[in-house]
C-alpha cells in the first residue's frame, strides 16, 4: 500500500463528503435527530421470563411458592441458586431476568404471624422486561394468596401446605430508577453508527459508477486496498465522532449512569464502526447505483440493528429461531456490550464473548471488502 | 508473438471482445509508431470505445494481445497503467472537486512527488489557459475546459502513450483548435497519441487512421493515401433542398454513392467528364433549378462511404 495514494484517496473522499449536503446531513443531523427522538420505551407482551430461585428454607411451604411460579406460563425457572452472589452472576451472564429469594424462616414466620415475605429481584438493565416481570410476580403472588385463603376456608382445621399471606418485597438491580431511557439510550449509539456508517459508505463506490468517474479512477495504478482504506478513513472518523457525540449526550444530557471503562467502549465502538463501514462498502461495490445501494444498506444494517439487536426488543423474549438468528446480527454484540458497560460497569472478563464476536465479524467483513473491488469494467 | 513491440508504442494483434451476442471488436491488428497521432475513426457503435478501454487496461479482451510501450497490457495491466494515460469518452473527473484538486489527486495516484506535481500542474494549466480557473469546481466548467482539464490530469505523470476517446466531442471549435495545439506540442515531445473520433474533419489531422466499422478495421493508412485510393471522382452538388438532389441522383448509372453533407450532396461517380451533364439533366427533370455541380476534394467521410458502399456513417 502506497501512503501517498492512500492519503490522496482519503483527502478526496473527505472533500466530497464535505461538499455533498446529503452526506453531511446524514453524518451530522442524523445523530441529533435520533438522540432527540428518544425517551420512549416500547412495551411488549412478554412470556417465559427466565427466573432464578434461591430457596433458603426448602420447606414444603417454600416449595409450594416455587411451584406456583413453575406452573405459571409467565416464568420459566432457569436455575435454582444457593447464594445471593449466585444471583448477581446469573444476571450478569443473562441467565435470568428476575430472581425470587425465599427467606430461611419463611414457614416459621408464616405460621407465627399469618404472613411472610418473599423477595423478588429484577435485572433492570432491560426495563421493559422488568416492568412486565414485576407485574407477573405480583400476579403469581396474588394467585398464591387467593388459593391458600380458599383452601384455608374449605379445609377447616386440616393444615394445608401454605397458610397465610405472602408479602412481596421487590428489589431492582442495575438500573435502580427503572428508567427505560437508561436501557434504550446506550443501544441508540449502535443504531446511529449503523445508519451513518453504512449509509455513507454504501454511496462511496456506487457514486463513482453513477457519475462516470470510476473508469478514470481504475485507469490509474491505484490498488483496490488503497481505494478501500482511503475511502473508509474519513467515514471511520465520522463514525467515531458521531459515536462520541451520542455517548456524551447519553451520559451528560440523559444522565444514563456510566459505570464501565472508556477504553473498552472506544475499542468496541471502533470495531463496530469497522463492521458497518465494511458492510456499506461491500454493498457499494456490488450495487452500481447510489439509490439501490443505500436502500440495501438500510435493509442490512438498520433493520437488524433496530429489530434483532436487543436494542428495544429483548432477545431472550424472542422465539427460539429468531433468537438463533440474532447470533449473526453483529449489532447484538455491540448493544450487549454498550448496555453492560454503561449500566453494569462490566469489564472484559464479563464481555469477552460479544467482544470476540465483534472482532471476528470485523475481520471477516474487511477481508471480504478488500477482495470485492475489481479494477475493471 | 508481437515482433514490432520494440519499435511500436502500441501493438495489437487479434484483439476481440464480445458483449453477449454482440461482437464489439473482431480480430483487430494495429501497430502505432512512437510519436504518431493515430486516429481510430468510425461511426457510433463501431467499437472505438471498446478498443480504447482494452488498450487502457480497464476492460479485459476476450482474445488477442496488446503491448503498450513494451508492456504486455493483458498480463501486466497495473504496470502498463504507469506508462499510459486514458481519457474516457464520458468526462471522468470529479465535478465536486476544483481543477487544482482533481490534478493534485490524479498526480498523487500516479505517484508524482508533491513538489513536481505543483510545478507540472502550474505548467500544464498555463499552457491550457486554465490557470485563472484553478479554484473553480470541475462541474462548473464549459465542455472545452473540461476536456482540457481531463488532458491535464492525463498528462500530470508525463505518460509515454496517451489514449483519448472522442476527446473533442461536444467541444466548441475554438477550444477544439486549442486542444489540437496541445496535442501537436505533445507529439513534438515524443508522446504517442491514440485518439478516436467520429468527426471526419478531425480525422484528417491524424498522422495515420484506422477506419473502423462493425468492430473491424477496414482500412489503415495516412489520410492522404486513403483519399487517393478512393475509386472514382467526387462531385459536390449545392442546392437549397439537397435531400431532393440526393434522391434524384441516387441509383443512376455511373453513380457509386451519394452522401448528404450539410447544404450539399457529395456524389461519387465513375467518370466525372461523362456524368456531369447526365446528372445535371436528371436534377433538372426533378424540377430542381438551383443546383450547382462542381468537382470536389474528397474528405475522410467520402472515403468511409466509398468503403462501406451504401452504408453511410452519418445518415440521419
Ligand atoms: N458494456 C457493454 N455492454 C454491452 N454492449 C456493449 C458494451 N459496450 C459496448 N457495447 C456494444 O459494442 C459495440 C461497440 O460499442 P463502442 O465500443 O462503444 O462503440 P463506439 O465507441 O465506436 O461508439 C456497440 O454495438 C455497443 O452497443
Ligand atoms: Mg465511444
Amino acid at each position: 500500500m502506497n501512503i501517498q495514494r492512500l492519503l490522496a484517496m482519503a483527502y478526496k473522499e473527505t472533500l466530497q463528503v464535505w461538499r455533498d449536503p446529503r452526506s453531511l446531513a446524514v453524518a451530522l443531523l442524523m445523530p441529533l435527530m435520533q438522540m432527540g427522538l428518544l425517551g420512549y420505551g416500547v412495551s411488549l407482551d412478554i412470556k417465559h421470563v427466565p427466573l432464578c430461585v434461591y430457596d433458603q428454607e426448602n420447606s414444603q411451604a417454600s416449595r409450594s411458592v416455587v411451584d406456583a411460579f413453575t406452573a405459571s406460563s409467565w416464568f420459566t425457572i432457569s436455575r435454582t441458586i444457593g447464594s445471593e452472589a449466585g444471583i448477581r452472576s446469573a444476571m450478569n451472564h443473562g441467565e435470568c431476568a428476575a430472581a425470587i429469594v425465599i427467606p430461611v424462616d419463611f414457614s416459621r414466620t408464616l405460621a407465627a404471624t399469618g404472613s411472610a415475605p418473599v423477595q423478588a429481584i429484577f435485572d433492570a438493565t432491560d426495563v421493559n422486561t422488568t416492568n412486565i416481570a414485576m407485574g407477573y410476580v405480583q400476579g403469581v403472588v396474588a394467585q398464591i394468596n387467593a388459593t391458600t385463603d380458599a383452601r384455608w376456608d374449605a379445609s377447616h382445621g386440616v393444615q394445608p401446605s401454605l397458610v397465610g399471606q405472602v408479602d412481596l418485597e421487590p428489589s431492582v438491580w442495575f438500573n435502580e430508577t427503572l428508567e427505560s431511557r437508561n436501557f434504550i439510550i446506550p443501544g441508540v449509539v449502535a443504531v446511529i453508527l449503523a445508519l451513518v456508517g453504512a449509509q455513507l459508505t454504501s454511496l462511496t463506490i456506487s457514486r463513482e459508477w453513477e457519475r462516470g468517474t470510476m473508469e478514470q479512477l481504475i485507469s490509474t495504478p491505484v490498488t483496490p486496498l488503497e481505494v478501500m482504506f482511503g475511502k473508509l478513513i474519513p467515514y471511520f472518523a465520522i463514525g467515531l465522532l458521531d459515536a462520541a457525540f451520542c455517548l456524551a449526550v447519553a451520559a451528560f444530557w440523559f444522565r444514563v449512569p456510566f459505570r464501565g471503562s472508556i477504553g473498552i467502549l472506544f475499542v468496541t465502538t471502533a470495531l463496530f464502526d469497522l463492521v458497518v463501514l465494511g458492510i456499506g462498502y461491500l454493498i457499494s461495490v456490488r450495487i452500481r447505483n447510489q439509490l439501490g445501494a443505500s436502500q440495501v444498506a438500510l435493509l442490512l444494517t438498520m433493520l437488524p440493528t433496530t429489530l434483532l439487536s436487543g436494542y428495544t426488543f429483548p432477545i431472550d423474549q424472542m422465539p427460539a429461531p429468531i433468537r438463533a438468528l440474532t447470533l449473526i446480527v453483529y449489532s447484538r454484540y455491540y448493544v450487549t456490550i454498550l448496555r453492560a458497560i454503561f449500566l453494569k460497569g462490566s469489564g472484559l472478563a464479563d464481555l469477552w464473548t460479544p467482544v470476540l464476536g465483534l472482532v471476528a465479524y470485523a475481520a471477516i467483513i474487511i477481508w471480504l471488502a478488500a477482495r470485492a473491488f475489481r479494477k475493471h469494467l | 508473438m508481437i515482433t514490432e513491440s520494440n519499435e511500436s508504442a502500441v501493438a495489437v494483434r487479434g484483439l476481440t471482445k464480445d458483449f453477449g451476442p454482440v461482437r464489439a471488436v473482431r480480430n483487430v491488428d494495429l501497430a502505432v509508431a512512437r510519436g504518431e497521432i493515430f486516429g481510430l475513426v468510425g461511426p457510433d457503435g463501431a467499437g472505438k470505445t471498446t478498443i480504447m478501454r482494452m488498450l487502457a487496461a480497464v476492460l479485459r479482451p476476450d482474445a488477442g494481445e496488446i503491448v503498450v510501450d513494451g508492456v504486455d497490457v493483458v498480463a501486466e495491466a497495473e504496470r502498463a497503467k504507469l506508462h499510459l494515460s486514458y481519457m474516457p469518452q464520458r468526462f471522468g473527473l470529479y465535478e465536486d472537486l476544483t481543477i487544482a484538486e482533481n490534478i493534485f489527486f490524479y498526480g498523487a495516484l500516479f505517484g508524482v512527488p508533491r513538489g513536481e506535481r505543483i510545478a507540472r500542474s502550474q505548467e500544464l494549466l498555463e499552457a491550457a489557459g486554465l490557470l485563472p480557473f484553478r479554484r473553480r469546481l470541475a462541474g462548473q466548467l464549459s465542455g472545452g475546459m473540461k476536456q482540457k482539464l481531463g488532458l491535464i490530469c492525463a498528462l500530470i505523470h508525463t505518460p509515454r502513450v496517451l489514449l483519448l476517446d472522442e476527446p473533442t466531442t461536444g467541444v466548441d471549435p475554438v477550444s477544439r483548435r486549442d486542444f489540437w495545439a496541445i496535442l501537436y506540442n505533445l507529439r513534438e515531445s515524443g508522446v504517442t497519441i491514440v485518439l478516436s473520433t467520429a468527426y471526419m474533419d478531425e480525422a484528417e489531422r491524424c498522422s495515420r487512421l484506422a477506419l473502423l466499422h462493425g468492430g473491424q478495421i477496414r482500412r489503415c493508412d495516412t489520410p492522404q493515401h486513403l483519399k487517393e485510393a478512393m475509386p472514382g471522382a467526387l462531385l459536390a452538388i449545392a442546392a437549397t433542398h439537397p435531400r431532393d438532389v440526393r434522391d434524384a441522383v441516387s441509383g443512376r448509372p455511373g453513380v457509386l454513392g451519394a452522401l448528404l453533407m450539410g447544404d450539399r450532396v457529395h456524389v461519387r461517380v465513375d467518370d466525372a467528364e461523362r456524368r456531369i451533364p447526365e446528372l445535371r439533366a436528371a436534377i433538372a427533370d426533378q424540377g430542381i433549378a438551383d443546383a450547382v455541380i462542381a468537382p470536389a476534394e474528397p474528405g475522410i467521410e467520402d472515403v468511409f462511404v466509398a468503403l462501406l458502399g451504401e452504408e453511410t456513417p452519418h445518415e440521419p
